[in-house]
């Protein structure tokens, strides 16, 4: 659809820097006047439609293909697969740490992902994780940004891909011309089809997962918000994150280290 | 058998290390000692009952009430859930309100245990010095097929053993959660209206589950 990786191909620094000083500027006044009922929803109205949106579509049309994609294919296949867009996710985990200076885990990640694109086939096998070497951890560039110190800025649910904040989504940008199909197809035809298939492999795996969301949830689009947003936070903080409710403050995960 | 071998490991370590440090270690040690159990007992149930894994939603909610609830200080969590209003609230109020939350986690919980499968639990060694303030946090992951899923339990002291008194799933601690999701109706219709919307969810979800 309208996001896939397209907006990557052209200026997307230019973008990236714009949303990254937008993010800064939101981000830098500690709360907003607006309608939201969270300091970090400003804009809560237009996420709520877009997210009515998402689900309606979900409901309509990605759902049912990844059940039938579930009900179709032999599992083998479909752990090949999944098993390849983590390899790609291992190869931009690895770049990630590396950028935010910890060399011993970007080592760890790349090797791992050397192993199994050289012995698993390209990473459809993943031997990595049968000789020990485990998925440790999972970093994408919005990650990186924040534990730079940069705030989250306002909550934004995207259209098709959902949840993000304004940082998250300047990150997605390079995150998607520099990870998973970006990196594996010159031609954007082909690299717009293996999206839309890491997209429904995504959601196979969500398939299980959202009928307990929708048990729990008394406003899912609450619990979807505050989940993300805690998730995040606890990702940057590499799963510890503080307790008093501050953003990230520049370096000081690594003074800790 | 891995499971006695593990604890009877931890009772050595607990041992050696009670001899050499303060007794505050060997109460450490138990903390994670006991998460460990709970999860495991939790895990083996599940894995040995066809019934379980097949969603009987009459045998989990058993399973709950007998190896996880007596764990929990459910008090505790629902009242902070509630946030201010709940000293405010009658007695009355308060005992509707721990009911129907009470429910709610049932199925949530219900709703999460028909996922296990090969599922184990790695718990994280504690901090130095985490359980002088009676009150701590133990890590644990859950390893499965997928990536691991992080899996914190608060802990507080409970006699001469623990409670839980709150979980972290991936980075979310359940009561943060909760908050979230009953903010609106307190603070429209107050503690009744919200109590009257998770007996409409608590119906809907038993309506669902029987069909």
């Amino acid at each position: 659809m309208t996001a896939s990786p397209a907006p990557a191909a052209w200026p997307a620094r230019l973008l990236l820097a714009l949303l990254a000083a937008a993010s800064l500027l939101l981000g830098g006044c500690a709360s907003l006047p607006g309608e939201g009922t969270h300091r970090y929803d400003p804009w809560e109205s237009t996420n709520r439609r877009v997210f009515a949106f998402n689900e309606a579509l979900d409901e309509a049309a990605i759902k049912p293909v990844a059940q039938l994609y579930q009900a179709v294919l032999p599992a083998w296949l479909r752990t090949g697969v999944s098993n390849a867009f983590g390899n790609l996710g291992d190869i931009w985990t690895s770049a990630n740490l590396l950028l935010q200076a910890k060399p011993k885990q970007a080592l760890d990640m790349g090797f791992r992902a050397g192993v199994n694109s050289v012995f698993g086939l390209g990473g459809l096998f993943d031997v990595a994780d049968e000789m020990g070497l485990e998925r440790f951890t999972t970093e994408d560039f919005g990650q990186t940004l924040g534990f730079w110190g940069l705030r989250a800025g306002p909550y934004v649910v995207l259209p098709l891909l959902g949840p993000s904040t304004l940082r998250d989504t300047a990150g997605l940008l390079l995150d998607f011309k520099d990870s998973g199909p970006g990196l594996a197809f010159d031609e954007p035809r082909s690299r717009n089809l293996a999206t839309g298939l890491q997209l429904i492999d995504t959601r196979v795996r969500l398939l299980n997962a959202g009928r307990v969301l929708d048990d729990i949830a008394l406003d899912k689009y609450i619990l979807l918000r505050d989940a993300y947003l805690a998730r995040r936070k606890s990702l940057i903080y590499d799963g510890d994150p503080p307790d008093e409710d501050t953003a990230p403050a520049p370096f000081k995960s690594l003074i800790k280290r | 058998m891995l499971r006695r071998t593990w604890i009877s490991a931890l009772t050595l370590g607990g041992l050696l290390l009670g001899s050499v440090a303060a007794t505050q270690a060997a109460e450490a040690l138990a903390a994670d000692a006991f998460v460990k159990q709970v999860s495991n007992d939790v895990i083996d149930a599940v894995k040995a009952d066809k019934a379980i894994q097949a969603g009987d939603v009459g045998r989990i909610r058993a399973l709950v009430d007998a190896k996880v609830m007596p764990y929990v200080n459910f008090q505790r969590m629902t009242a902070s859930s509630v946030g201010p209003q709940w000293r405010g609230a009658t007695p009355e109020q308060q005992k509707r309100m721990y009911e129907e939350f009470k429910t709610l986690m049932v199925n949530t919980y219900s709703g999460a245990l028909t996922q296990v499968k090969d599922q184990s639990v790695n718990v994280k060694p504690l901090r130095a010095g985490a359980a002088e303030s009676g009150e701590l946090v133990v890590r644990t992951e859950v390893r499965g097929k997928g990536d691991p899923i992080q899996l914190d339990y608060r802990l507080e002291k409970n006699g001469d053993g623990w409670k839980i008194y709150d979980v972290n799933v991936g980075g979310f601690w359940l009561v943060e959660a909760y908050k979230g999701q009953f903010a609106k109706d307190l603070a429209n219709g107050g503690l009744d209206a919200l109590i009257s919307r998770l007996t409409e969810k608590n119906k809907s979800l038993a309506s669902a589950s029987k069909s």
